[in-house]
């Protein structure tokens, strides 16, 4: 397994207005799924994906942007740490309590 | 139906407050400052939105009103001042959980109720709402003086000296918004209790505040100071005998101050006041603290007993009815129907009026989220309270609602109720009444989830028999080291840890919260959540082979120590 | 730097005086630290103009206590907004060591602690180039009950809760 510093990566944040996550496209615009994030192979484009991501948060669209490490499969980037992947998919459980009937 | 869990007309108080729960009833003053800080934090917001404030500074201002940065949106904590709610605030709760939020929220070790899904352009209209019915999520966050926590069987207890709430109140409005203490080096929490029987978990707060009489049964503090959980977990040390009612104010404001101006500010691991009880040792702490006591102006801080009054005559009191210390429709019940006695026998506490009993309702389903509820189970509460506890429901510290004031008649009624709704387990204080925070499921600090793992113990010992077998044990889970699912004082405590990008979980014995207070000691390596849970069950599985006559597990566990079960859970490794 | 005194940008005649830096021959008002005030005492009693000593936020009220009838303000510092112990200097000096002088609260503060600084005794409060004063002004309005005794209120407040300004302003 290649070292989680050698692997592709993706830009994300929460959005300012709701906290919603975002990850940063090809385009330079903010998705929800993480689906359309844009992966960055070479250190100096995620350099210049985290500028965008910066200029945005100056532009009080996101929070705090950074990069996560992701495998590329055929669905999409899957984010490699727990905490990543969990903020693309969601909480790991219900949200609703578990109700008698 | 009986005739007994028909609707009874309760006349409304006769001092002419709202409801006779017992909640301090706010007057014009309180709800204009209410009015006023929604105001400024609306404005707070227009001016995150707009760049006036950036968001290293804005932060600090938006956790000062409760509202954190999750891993999936906004988590709004609102305040439950020490726990205690009437139902109309429960019902806009449910009302606002389900507008604003996905229809349910999140009762918290602090006694606080925590909403997962919020958007911060709607947090103004969400604290318009909350301001209706006397709420607000003032300080249940940031570097100040928490919401003050306390006893969830106050004004209840058999067992109780002085009523806490009283004192909690004071300490409410004390500290709100004050002037000197807003940005601490750290946040700083306060928990109050008036029992022998120490059901605050005073000993892991920052203050922990016993209400007690002297000799003339003139009311007095027993003050500790310097406990509390985290990366290093201490438990509180007394920093004096007894503080008079009218020096509780001063006595505070001293310590306060010694605490800002020496607490750390360089590492924020070393800026809780514990650090610098242990630093300087409680010695030397407690003569910083008497000498700012004695030359402080005394008499500004003085804490009028008119004040004091003032304040108790703003708590409805229970119009009980007068009834037989024992009611012959519980015992019959009891002997009737097993599963019910079984839920008396752990869920209902004694109360100090004849007649009357203090139900436990636990927020633990079998395989359930510890501490969540339905905006539909929140409103089916408050219905309860309504019908059966004078419009008042509590909150405790390990996630559970408390109806306070139940008629002894009424249990068999009420408890089909909740049974109904999901909340009839008869489990409060067993394993399965577990503590566990948020975890990596919402929280941008955890390191691994909580409630997952809850969910499978809750599951595996789901067997009532089994759980009512093992007796008081108390199983509490935290995502990583902050502890707020305070695992360091469980009797089996659970850390979740990040072990090199995986999650696992570290496992502590002994622990306790109560008025014996222990810091847990960690068993061996961490596991994986599949090892934890067997390894739960060996813990388990060595006290039942061991236990003697009457032996709970901390018994159990003091008499044989922690070998038996260290060789236990990792023979297997 | 901007100043703002009672809610009102104000000019400042205050000089921040080095440590090396010689003293000015005219009368213009310094503030210089307490390290040069122990120094230099003499001479800058001496002088004509004003004289104030700036506190460091880790050093404390006690460590300036008998110097302070030489001095006509005290600066306190925040170095970043997050550091709270300049109201627990500033009610020191105000509420233990009795200072009548002005205490002016210079480095990063923001606007939504005005109000705690003027309640801890402070007077006047640096603010950033390029911030709306009015964003000042406004926030020693925006609450207007306290429930705390507080040092600038004339009342003997013996009482916890429920105070309106307005009656301390009265």
């Amino acid at each position: 397994m290649a070292r989680v510093t050698d692997a592709p990566k993706v830009v994300t944040a929460n959005r300012l207005q709701d906290g919603a996550v975002v990850w940063l496209g090809a385009a330079g615009d903010w998705s929800i799924r993480v689906q359309d994030a844009q992966v960055q192979a070479e250190a100096p484009a995620v350099e210049a994906a985290l500028a965008i991501a910066r200029a945005s948060a100056a532009r009080q669209e996101v929070v705090e942007p950074y990069a996560v490490d992701v495998a590329v499969e055929a669905a999409g980037p899957r984010p490699l740490k727990t905490r990543e992947w969990i903020r693309a998919a969601g909480p790991s459980i219900d949200a609703l309590p578990a109700t008698a009937a | 139906m009986s005739p007994s869990a028909t609707a009874r007309q309760i006349a409304p108080p006769a001092n002419g407050l709202p409801s006779h729960a017992g909640i301090y009833h706010y007057d014009q003053m309180d709800r204009d400052f209410l009015t006023e800080r929604v105001e400024q934090f609306r404005r707070q917001v227009a001016r995150r939105l707009s760049g006036d404030l950036t968001e290293d500074e804005f932060k600090p201002l938006r956790l000062m009103n409760g509202l954190y940065l999750q891993l999936h949106a906004y988590m709004l904590r609102i305040a439950v001042p020490y726990g205690v709610l009437t139902s109309r605030q429960v019902r806009q709760l449910a009302h606002i959980a389900r507008t604003y939020d996905k229809g349910f929220g999140h009762f918290t070790t602090r006694q606080n109720l925590q909403l997962n899904w919020i958007k911060l352009v709607d947090v103004p209209a969400i604290l318009d709402l909350l301001a209706e019915v006397d709420l607000h999520a003032i300080q249940t966050s940031g570097n100040c003086i928490r919401n003050v926590t306390s006893d969830q069987f106050a004004g209840a207890a058999s067992d109780e000296v002085v009523d806490p709430r009283h004192y909690a109140e004071v300490l409410r409005q004390w500290s709100t918004l004050h002037p000197e203490f807003s940005f601490l080096p750290r946040k700083f929490k306060i928990a109050i209790t008036g029992s022998a029987n120490d059901r605050a978990a005073i000993c892991i707060h920052d203050v922990g505040l016993i209400a007690k009489r002297d000799a003339e049964g003139r009311v007095g503090f027993e003050v500790y100071v310097g406990g509390g959980l985290g990366r290093t977990p201490f438990i509180a040390k007394k920093l004096r005998d007894f503080v008079p009612e009218d020096e509780l104010i001063a006595y505070l404001e001293a310590t306060l101050r010694v605490y800002n101006a020496y607490g750390r500010r360089d590492n924020i691991y070393k800026a809780r006041i514990k650090i610098l009880v242990h630093e300087l040792g409680i010695e030397k702490f407690r003569d910083e603290v008497e000498a700012e006591f004695a030359r402080m102006p005394r008499a500004e801080y003085r804490l009028d007993p008119a004040i004091v009054d003032g304040i108790k005559a703003r708590f409805a009191s229970q119009p009980y009815e007068t009834l037989e210390p024992i009611s012959g429709v519980l015992a019959r019940a009891r002997l009737e129907d097993q599963a019910f006695n079984r839920w008396v026998r752990t869920n209902v506490a004694a109360h100090r009026q004849p007649g009357y009993a203090i139900a436990t309702i636990t927020l633990k389903p079998a395989g359930g989220i510890p501490g969540d509820a339905s905006a539909d189970q929140m409103d089916a509460i408050a219905a309860l309270a309504d019908r059966y506890s004078f419009g008042e429901i509590r909150v405790t510290h390990e996630q559970n609602l408390v109806l306070a004031h139940v008629r002894q008649d009424d249990l068999p009624a009420l408890w089909k109720a909740l049974s109904d709704i999901g909340f009839g387990e008869a489990n409060s204080g067993l394993i399965t009444d577990i503590i566990a925070c948020p975890g990596l499921d919402y929280c941008a600090l955890a390191n691994a989830r909580s409630i997952p793992l809850a969910q499978r113990i809750s599951e595996r010992f789901a067997d009532l028999d089994r759980q009512h077998d093992i007796g008081e044990l108390k199983i509490k889970i935290s995502g990583c080291i902050n502890a707020c699912g305070h695992h360091h004082v469980g009797h089996i405590g659970i850390l979740g840890v990040d072990k090199k990008g995986v999650e696992a979980y570290q496992l502590t014995l002994g622990g306790s919260a109560s008025e014996e207070g222990a810091i847990g000691d960690i068993m061996g390596p961490a596991l994986s959540a599949d090892e934890a849970l067997d390894a739960i069950g060996a813990v388990v599985g060595v006290y039942l082979e061991q236990r003697q006559d009457g032996e709970r597990f901390l018994d159990t566990l003091a008499r044989i120590g922690h070998t038996p079960f260290k060789d236990k859970v990792y023979a297997a490794h | 730097m901007p100043l703002i005194e009672s809610g009102k940008l104000i000019d400042d005649a205050w000089a921040r005086l080095g440590d090396d830096a010689p003293l000015p021959a005219s009368d213009v008002p310094v503030i210089v630290s307490l390290a040069r005030l122990r120094k230099d005492r003499d001479a800058l009693v001496g002088r004509n103009g004003g004289l104030g000593v700036f506190l460091a936020s880790n050093q404390h009220p006690k460590d300036v206590a008998d110097l302070l009838a030489d001095v006509a303000l005290v600066a306190l510092d925040f170095p970043k907004f997050r550091d709270g112990r300049g109201f627990t200097v500033a009610r020191e000096l105000r509420e233990y060591l009795g200072y009548r002088g002005t205490i002016r609260a210079v480095g990063h503060t923001i606007p939504d602690q005005y109000l705690f600084l003027v309640r801890c005794g402070v007077d006047q409060v640096e603010i950033p180039e390029g911030k709306d004063a009015a964003t000042w002004a406004h926030a020693l309005t925006e609450i207007t009950t306290a429930y705390q005794v507080s040092v600038a209120g004339p009342l003997p407040v013996a009482r916890l809760a429920r105070h309106k300004r307005a009656e301390h302003a009265a």
